[in-house]
């Protein structure tokens, strides 16, 4: 950790204390915090010292850490990314072998209890976690030793946060989130395949300026960013009301922008900003670049079906189930039918013919 | 991740056992009713017979005259909700999606507005329909759990779909899985209770139209 | 002495089929059936409610006849059905039903309500709860020849009489005729005027009839108590005479269940085809007037009036229409009742309801409705076609003091022929 604040290394860098004061601002905003927050995030963020962040990447694509570095403008979101001291990320640094995970351990060291941990990617316990190793040493143990000091946890992205792609069926490698393996430390999710940068930088910016975690849903995602369904949210809502949809990918429901919800769109059950804040600086986000939302930010969402197939669409196999059941039907009905005929042959049989001295006792 | 897991349950393995049990039901009950047979008719029919069995099928679902007016509290709710629910379940584009994908075809839908609409008035008539059975002597006479556990099931599935739709109570992911178990439970249940009726009501009435019609008379 | 609830359990098991399973799988207890039954709406007792009639049997098709039925059974979930429960509901079924049939028309679901109370006498006869009444007729029936008593004796010097009216001779056992003329211990006893009216228009027509004397009564008190058994050995009396004397018809007379019990279930009965055909009296009597063979002397009676309905003729038989033509020729102001034709209502004294002495309360108290239809109309005459609908309604116009003279249809006819002065 440097001793530098942040104020002096965006200075350093050209940004403008105006500039600053903006995304200070915007990120207040975000956050759904009061006006007057905007103030205090910034005075918070100009003397807070840039703390060690250590971001461990494990069963990942490494999309997480593009998002939030890919920038063809310099964002400021890049730059208070930039601005936190990250002792260690694997694509980001520049040391290597030996030497990364030496200044990993004395990041730890000297920052007991203070540093905050990013984990991007699942963890493989399946066979003693054998399927993904760094230096020799399993991701899980790995977790464990660094998790211990750490003073919060963020899992970045829908692997880290739930389990991702590795968990998807079958899970040949027995992946599970971070939270299945550290219990007792704050972990703070921001699920999303990748997530919104922005919504990243935002969760970092509150931990940097309140030292606490943001308020969180059941599934620990901060509900400022995962408080509303997509569906709510959506431009083309009023096209799913009406009863306009898109049928297939470029007929003349897509090609006037109609609702994808028969193209599998996941709006309704998936919890994110991106039909609000979107993309790239509010840009575009799938829905309005014409495909449907997969549902990223949601724990097994590789697992919900087909993603063109409408999400009231069945994910089991019913025909076969139908089959089943219309052939066991029959072979007891059929069983049925036999005892109920057999049963009315012995009544016939049984049959005395009455007369009228048998209508009374 | 409980309510996503439950959601995925209901919409995976829930809906393969429904579905399997329901087929089964169905095909056993009219196993087990029509084989029982029926000794044919020796007597001469009338030349001139006025109805049929296929006619009866439809006559009786359009009550006339006395039977409207002596019947009203039972016959107004009643025609209300199985109208509403038929609306809802089958013009409502995610049912359709959902039965696209069980059987391969579907149809256009109605603007969710609508859906809405018919829904409330469902929830009402079934309200309705509850309150006849506790009030009217005859109704409260001759029910049973049956008939209390299938008002149950049928009420569910429309009041958490309602429910679901406008984000009341629960999550939206919570509230949809309750509203897909309702309907399983509903689906498990159709064939071995009072339910039956959606389909042995045809047959049914197509027995009496034969019946009466042999007899000169249009039932 | 040997009514058993084994053997009414067998006769049950024996009469469940396809129809009643259906029926009795598709109930939904929605009560309509209630609203449309006499004994309901006149006592208000729900017991009445013609599906509630049947409940024992529908225990029994369900815990014998379905998986579910059977697997509750075996765990123990049932209660199987009772002597007890089979006597209680004797009076359901024998004294609060005539088999009307208006709730086999009203049941949204089509249930044919009054074939299965048919079905279920058949168990409850056989485990000896019949009612004593009903059991008496039957026997009477089977043992000097009709329900009433009324032996050939009795017919015989009725013939003398009405030959004597009418100054006709009253063909007997006359091998050949075309038509063979049945009679109702009722209207033998009570209302013989018919069997006079009967030989006026055939006369008058021309029709080969005959009567026979060892066929005469058509009351199947077999078919009101519900036993096969004893029905078809009473329709066999019947089948057997009209086939011996080679008839081509055979005439139904004004009585209800004797027109189900002869023209619809008496093959079934016997297991068999006719080789003849039937017709009820009203049938051949529009049938004759539309050939021309029956003449009319065209002088419209000016009282106003209405006509009774009997359930087994009208919605049960299906002759509805037959009625109104000839009352078209016959009076003047014809007033249809509010509810006519297949959807009249009852005048709760058929189906063995007037052969039964414990009956006679509710009987009456059923009768309410058909007060209420002839009070809305105000009129002063009531036509019917059935004797035993005749002495049902005279006896319920007596009990609330309602004045009004009920003639039946066929007499009427005879009054009316072209040419005749009135007797």
């Amino acid at each position: 950790m440097s001793d530098d604040t942040l104020s002096d290394y965006l200075k350093a860098r050209g940004i403008s204390r105006r500039g600053f004061l903006k995304f200070c601002a915007a990120t207040a905003s975000m956050l759904a915090l009061p006006p007057a927050a905007g103030s205090a995030i910034a005075a918070a963020l100009a003397s807070a010292r840039r703390p060690s962040v250590i971001w461990l990447s494990f069963q990942e694509c490494t999309g997480c850490t593009e998002a939030i570095t890919r920038s063809h403008s310099p964002s400021l979101e890049s730059l208070i990314f930039d601005a936190i001291s990250l002792d260690y990320h694997h694509t980001l640094q520049a040391a290597s072998g030996d030497a990364a995970e030496a200044s990993r351990h004395q990041a730890m060291e000297q920052n007991r209890g203070n540093y905050l941990v990013v984990v991007d990617g699942s963890i493989p316990v399946k066979d003693g976690g054998v399927y993904s190793t760094i230096a020799g040493r399993t991701n899980l143990d790995i977790l464990k030793e660094t998790a211990a000091g750490a003073a919060a946890i963020i899992s970045v992205g829908t692997c880290a946060a739930f389990g991702g792609l590795p968990e998807a069926q079958p899970n040949p490698t027995g992946a599970v989130p971070v939270s299945a393996i550290i219990k007792d430390k704050p972990i703070i999710n921001v699920p999303g395949c990748p997530p919104i940068p922005v919504v990243m930088t935002g969760v970092l910016a509150h931990y940097l300026t309140f030292g606490s975690v943001p308020e969180l849903d059941s599934l620990n995602r901060p509900r400022a960013f995962y408080g509303d369904y997509i569906h709510d949210r959506c431009y083309r809502r009023p096209y799913y009301d009406q009863g306009k949809f898109a049928r297939s990918f470029d007929d003349e429901g897509a090609r006037s922008g109609w609702c994808l919800y028969e193209l599998g769109c996941r709006g309704p059950t998936t919890r994110s900003v991106c039909a609000t804040t979107k993309w790239n600086q509010g840009t575009s986000f799938p829905i309005q670049s014409g495909h449907g939302c997969i549902g990223c930010t949601e724990p097994r969402f590789w697992d919900t079906g087909a993603f063109y197939k409408a999400i009231s669409a069945p994910i089991g196999p019913v025909g076969t189930a139908a089959a089943v059941g219309l052939a066991a039907g029959a072979a007891v009905g059929a069983g049925m039918a036999l005892r109920n005929r057999a049963a009315k042959k012995r009544a016939k049989e049984g049959h005395r013919t009455i007369t009228t001295d048998d209508l009374e006792k | 991740m409980g309510e996503v897991d439950f959601l995925l349950w209901v919409r995976g393995p829930g809906l393969t056992i429904a579905v399997a049990i329901f087929l089964l039901g169905c095909v056993l009950r009219v196993f087990e009713i029509y084989t029982l047979g029926r000794t044919p008719d020796l007597s001469a029919p009338r030349e001139n017979r006025p109805g049929s069995g296929w006619r009866t099928i439809v006559t009786r679902s359009v009550p006339s005259g006395e039977k409207v007016k002596r019947s009203a509290g039972v016959l107004v709710p009643g025609y209300l909700f199985h109208i509403g629910f038929f609306v809802c379940l089958f013009f409502f584009v995610p049912h359709i999606e959902l039965i696209r994908g069980v059987v391969g075809i579907g149809w256009p839908g109605l603007p969710t507005p609508v859906i809405d609409l018919f829904a409330v008035i469902t929830l009402i008539a079934l309200l309705v329909t509850l309150a006849t059975r506790l009030l009217n002597p005859v109704r409260r006479y001759l029910s049973t759990l049956d008939d209390w556990a299938g008002w149950t099931l049928t009420f569910l599935p429309v009041l958490t779909g309602w429910m679901a739709y406008h984000h009341l109570l629960f999550s939206y992911t919570t509230m949809l899985a309750l509203h897909i178990l309702t309907a399983e439970l509903l689906l498990i249940a159709l064939p071995f209770t009072k339910l039956a009726h959606f389909i042995t009501l045809f047959v049914s009435r197509w027995y009496n139209g034969e019946a009466f019609a042999r007899k000169g008379v249009a039932s | 002495m040997s009514a058993s609830l084994e053997r009414g359990l067998n006769a049950l098991r024996e009469v469940i089929d396809a129809p009643t399973a259906s029926y009795l799988a598709s109930c939904v207890r929605c009560g309509l059936c209630a609203d449309a039954c006499a004994f309901y709406t006149e006592t208000g007792d729900p017991r009445y409610t013609p599906i509630h009639k049947l409940e024992p049997l529908r225990r029994l098709w369900r815990q014998e006849f379905t998986l579910l039925g059977r697997v509750g059974r075996l765990l123990g979930l049932s209660r199987p059905v009772t002597d007890t429960e089979l006597a209680a509901w004797s009076e359901l079924a024998y004294d609060g039903c005539t088999l009307c049939g208006r709730c086999s028309l009203v049941c949204p679901m089509g249930n044919d309500i009054a074939y299965m109370i048919r079905r279920f006498r058949e168990g409850l006869a056989a485990a000896g709860h019949a009612p004593p009444g009903v059991i008496g007729a039957v026997r009477r029936t089977l043992e000097q020849g009709s329900p009433m008593g009324v032996k050939l004796q009795t017919l015989q010097a009725q013939i003398r009489r009405q030959e004597a009216e009418t100054g006709l001779t009253i063909p007997v056992d006359v091998e050949g005729a075309d038509y063979l003329a049945l009679l109702s211990s009722m209207e033998i006893v009570n209302y013989p005027e018919y069997l006079g009216a009967l030989a006026r228009i055939f006369d008058r027509a021309g029709v080969s009839w005959t009567l026979s004397s060892e066929a005469f009564e058509a009351t199947n008190s077999g078919i009101q108590i519900g036993v096969t058994d004893l029905a078809r050995e009473i329709v066999l009396r019947i089948v057997n005479a009209a086939e011996k004397l080679k008839v081509k018809q055979v005439i139904s007379p004004e009585c209800g269940h004797a027109f189900t019990a002869l023209r619809f279930e008496g093959p079934n009965l016997i297991g068999r085809p006719y080789g003849f055909g039937v017709v009820h009296i009203l049938e051949l009597l529009d049938q004759l007037h539309a050939e021309g063979r029956l003449e009319l002397d065209g002088k419209r009676d000016g009282t106003p009036l209405t006509y009774h309905d009997p359930c087994q003729i009208a919605r049960r038989g299906g002759v509805i229409d037959q009625p109104r033509r000839l009352l078209a020729e016959l009076a003047a102001d014809f007033r249809e009742m509010h509810e006519s034709g297949k959807m009249n209502w009852c005048c709760g004294g058929g189906g063995g309801v007037s052969a039964n002495e414990r009956a006679e309360p509710i009987k009456l108290k059923a009768f309410g409705v058909k007060k209420r239809q002839i009070e809305e109309l105000g009129v002063p005459k009531l036509v019917t076609a059935c004797a035993n609908c005749r002495i049902t309604l005279e006896e319920g116009l007596e009990h609330y003091n309602m004045n009004l003279e009920v003639v039946g249809l066929t007499e009427m006819v005879a009054e009316h022929l072209a040419g005749e002065s009135k007797e």
